[in-house]
C-alpha cells in the first residue's frame, strides 16, 4: 500500500465573520495516497477551496486536524507553517501565479533560492521543468509576455520546483478555454505518471473531471461521493 | 539575493508613481542641502570676518583686563610672549596692541570706540588693515594720526584731514582729552566692527595712557585654524600669568553660530524628511493595497514574514536612494557653482550687515554635512516603510488568495 501523504481528521470549518456562522466543511475524512490523481469536485460554494486551504496549511480548522507525511500541521506557528509549505506543498491558483516583476525562469527560480539549492541545480532544475511544461525557450518571459496557459504551465512548473510531498491545484483551469485546459491537465498527468507526484485539484470542468482517477464530490461542505472513475495506473 | 532583484523591479512597476516620489525627494534634499550651505556660507564667512578683522585666532591679555578695561592692567610678560611668538612655527602673524576705551566727538556727534594702539606693520600684517583703506594714507608718521572704519567717519560725519576728539583715562584714572587726526579710513565687508574701532601708532596712544611700554592685548594668527584649539591649551600651560583665550572663548556668539549649525541641520532637514515620509508612507501603503494577492501568492508559496519585511524595507529605501543622492549631487553642483560665483544680496543687504553678515554670500557646505543628510534620508525611508511594511505582514494568505 502507497504511503499516505494527506489524512484530513474530522475536518470542519465554521466561519463566523458574517452575521450567520457558516459551516463551509463539516466533518470531513479525506486520505491522500502518494501518486494520486484526485479532483475535488462539487457545486459553487460546497466547500472545495476551503478544504484545499485547510490541507495546504493556508487556513486553520476549527475542529479536527490535518496530517502531512506524518506531520500534524494544525496548530502550527505561523513562520513554521510557510517553511513546512514551501518544503513540502506545492501550490497553483487560478489566476495571479507569478510574480510579474519577475521572468519564467526567475519566478521558478525564486522557490529553490528560498529552500537555500545551490546554483547549479537551481539553473539546471529551471531547465528541466519548463522543458516538461513545454516552455524550453520562454525562460526569459516575463508573465505579461505569455499567454494564460503558459503562465498556469509556469506556475505547474515553480509549484514542482521545490520537490513537494503534493500538489495543490485550485481551479487551476478556470481561466482557461478548453484547448488549453486540456493541454494543462495533459501536463499534470504525464508528472503524475512519471514522477508520481499527487496531484490534488478541485475543478467544475466536466471534462478536467473526466481525466481525474479519483472524484471526491463535495455538498454543502460534506464529501457526498468519493469514487475511482478511471483504471488505477499500474507501474 | 532574488527580494533585492523583486524589490528594485518592484519601483518600477507603477513608473510614474516612484517617480514623482522620488523627485519629491530630490527637491526636497536639494532645497535642504543648499539652504543649509547657503545659511553655513553665511556663518562661516561672519566668523571668518571677524577672526580675519578683529579677533584673530587667539588673543593674550592681563587677567583683569577684559573686565573693565583699566589702562594699569597690561600683561605682564608681554616681552617673553612676543620672544616665543616670533619663534613659535604655528604662528603666521600677531599684532601688540594698546587697547583704551574713549568716547570720540567730532564737530557734530560723539560716540563709545574702542582705541587700538598698534605697530602699523604688524597689525596689517595680521589683519591687512592697508589695504581695507578706501581714503587717506595708513599713517604717515605724523604725532596723532588716526586710522577709522567708514562707518564711524559716516557717523561723525568725519573726512581725511578732519580732526577728531577722543576722551579717556589714563594709567592714573585722570581724564585725558585729545585731538587726533583722520589720516585714512578703511571699510571692511562686516560693518559692526568698523563701527567703534580707531586706530592709531601704539607710541602715541602708549604716551597719552602713560603705560609705557605696556601691552594689553596680543593677537596671533596661526598658520593652521585647526590648530587653535590645541595651541592655545599649550600656551594656557607656558603663560600661567596672562589669559590666553581662543576666539571661541573671546566671542560665545561665534562659537554658538559654528556649533549650533549641526543642530540647525538636523531641524531644517529633519522638518523637509518629515514631510516627505508622508508621502512614502503613503505610495508605498497604495503599492501594497495593489498587490494584494501577490503577496498571498508570495506568502502562500513559501515567503515568510521577514523577508515580506525586507522585501517592503528595501523598496523604499531604494526610492530614497535613487532620490537622496540625486538631490545632493544637484545641490552640490548648485553649490559649487554659487560658492566660486556668490550669492549678491546687496539689494537686501542693509539689514545683513548691520548685524554683521557680508553682502555677497558664498554657498559652502562639508562632505560631511552631505554625508549626513543621506543617512538621514536612509534612515528616513526605514521609518517610513515600518508602516506599510507592517501592513503587509498583516495580510493573510487566505484573504489575499481569496480575492483571486
Ligand atoms: N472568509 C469567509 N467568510 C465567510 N464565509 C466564507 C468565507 N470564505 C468562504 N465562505 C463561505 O464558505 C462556503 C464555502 O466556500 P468555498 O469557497 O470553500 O466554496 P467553493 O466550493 O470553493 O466554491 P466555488 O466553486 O465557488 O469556488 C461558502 O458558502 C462561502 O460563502
Ligand atoms: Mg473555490
Amino acid at each position: 500500500m502507497a504511503r499516505t501523504v494527506i489524512d484530513a481528521h474530522e475536518l470542519s470549518k465554521t466561519y463566523t465573520e458574517g452575521p450567520v456562522p457558516v459551516e463551509a466543511v463539516k466533518d470531513v475524512h479525506l486520505h491522500i495516497e502518494a501518486g494520486e490523481f484526485i479532483a475535488l469536485v462539487g457545486p459553487s460554494g460546497s466547500g472545495k477551496t476551503t478544504l484545499l486551504n485547510m490541507i495546504g496549511g493556508l487556513d486553520e480548522p476549527t475542529k479536527g486536524k490535518v496530517v502531512i507525511d506524518g506531520t500534524d500541521i494544525t496548530g502550527m506557528k505561523e513562520n513554521k507553517l510557510i517553511d513546512f509549505r514551501l518544503r513540502n506543498i506545492g501550490f497553483v491558483f487560478q489566476a495571479y501565479n507569478l510574480i510579474p516583476v519577475l521572468t519564467a525562469e526567475e519566478n521558478i527560480e525564486f522557490i529553490m533560492l528560498l529552500q537555500g539549492t545551490d546554483k547549479d541545480e537551481r539553473k539546471q532544475r529551471v531547465q528541466q521543468l519548463l522543458e516538461e511544461v513545454g516552455l524550453q525557450g520562454k525562460g526569459s518571459s516575463r508573465p505579461s509576455e505569455l499567454s494564460g496557459g503558459q503562465q498556469q504551465r509556469v506556475a505547474v512548473a515553480r509549484a514542482l520546483a521545490s520537490k513537494p510531498k503534493f500538489v495543490l491545484a485550485d481551479e487551476p483551469t478556470a481561466n482557461l478555454d478548453s484547448t488549453t485546459a486540456a493541454n494543462l491537465l495533459d501536463i499534470m498527468e504525464k508528472l503524475n505518471k512519471e514522477e508520481g507526484m499527487t496531484f490534488v485539484f478541485s475543478t467544475h470542468d466536466p471534462r478536467v473531471i473526466q481525466r481525474a482517477r479519483r472524484v471526491v464530490t463535495l455538498v454543502d461542505g460534506e464529501i457526498e461521493k468519493d469514487e475511482m472513475v478511471n483504471e488505477p495506473m499500474v507501474d | 539575493m532574488m527580494i533585492l532583484k523583486i524589490a528594485w523591479r518592484n519601483i518600477w512597476r507603477n513608473r510614474t508613481r516612484s517617480l514623482v516620489l522620488i523627485l519629491s525627494i530630490v527637491l526636497g534634499m536639494w532645497a535642504g542641502a543648499f539652504i543649509m550651505a547657503f545659511y553655513w556660507g553665511m556663518s562661516k564667512q561672519q566668523v571668518d570676518d571677524t577672526i580675519q578683522q578683529n579677533l584673530s585666532h587667539i588673543q593674550f591679555h592681563h587677567p583683569d583686563f577684559r573686565e573693565n578695561f583699566e589702562a594699569k592692567y597690561t600683561i605682564a610678560d608681554g616681552d617673553q610672549v612676543v620672544a616665543d611668538l616670533q619663534q613659535d612655527k604655528e604662528v603666521k602673524a600677531y599684532s601688540e596692541r594698546v587697547v583704551c576705551m574713549a568716547m570720540a566727538a567730532s564737530a557734530s556727534k560723539s560716540t563709545g570706540v574702542t582705541l587700538y594702539g598698534i605697530v602699523p606693520e604688524q597689525e596689517d600684517a595680521l589683519t591687512g588693515l592697508k589695504e581695507k583703506l578706501i581714503a587717506g594714507d595708513y599713517f604717515t608718521g605724523k604725532k596723532n594720526e588716526v586710522v577709522v572704519g567708514n562707518k564711524l567717519a559716516e557717523k561723525l560725519h568725519l573726512d581725511v584731514r578732519k580732526k577728531i576728539v577722543c576722551t579717556f583715562q589714563d594709567e592714573q584714572g585722570e581724564i585725558v582729552s585729545v585731538a587726533l587726526r583722520v589720516s585714512g579710513i578703511f571699510k571692511t565687508r562686516n560693518s559692526r566692527l568698523e563701527e567703534g574701532m580707531i586706530y592709531m601708532q601704539q607710541t602715541d596712544l602708549s604716551a597719552l595712557l602713560g603705560t609705557g611700554n605696556g601691552i594689553h592685548e596680543i593677537a596671533v594668527l596661526l598658520a593652521d585654524d585647526q590648530q587653535v584649539d590645541a595651541v592655545t591649551d599649550q600656551w594656557k600651560q607656558d603663560f600661567p600669568a596672562d589669559d590666553v583665550e581662543s576666539w571661541k572663548e573671546l566671542s560665545p556668539e561665534l562659537r554658538l553660530i559654528v556649533e549650533s549649525f549641526n543642530q540647525y541641520m538636523f531641524i531644517i532637514i529633519g522638518i523637509i524628511l518629515l514631510a516627505l515620509l508622508f508621502g512614502i508612507i503613503n505610495t508605498m501603503l497604495m503599492a501594497i493595497l495593489e498587490r494584494t494577492k501577490e503577496l498571498g501568492v508570495l506568502m502562500s508559496v513559501g515567503l515568510n514574514k521577514t523577508k515580506v519585511f525586507i522585501m517592503i524595507l528595501l523598496e523604499t529605501v531604494f526610492i530614497a536612494l535613487v532620490g537622496g543622492p540625486l538631490g545632493l549631487l544637484l545641490a552640490w553642483c548648485t553649490v559649487q557653482l554659487t560658492h566660486s560665483s556668490g550669492i549678491d544680496l546687496s539689494m537686501y543687504s542693509k539689514g545683513l550687515e548691520e548685524f554683521g553678515y557680508a553682502s555677497i554670500v558664498y554657498p559652502e557646505l562639508g562632505m560631511s554635512s552631505y554625508f549626513s543628510i543621506l543617512i538621514m534620508v536612509v534612515a528616513a525611508a526605514l521609518i517610513a516603510s515600518v508602516f506599510p511594511a507592517m501592513r503587509a505582514l498583516k495580510l493573510k494568505p487566505v484573504e489575499a488568495i481569496r480575492k483571486i
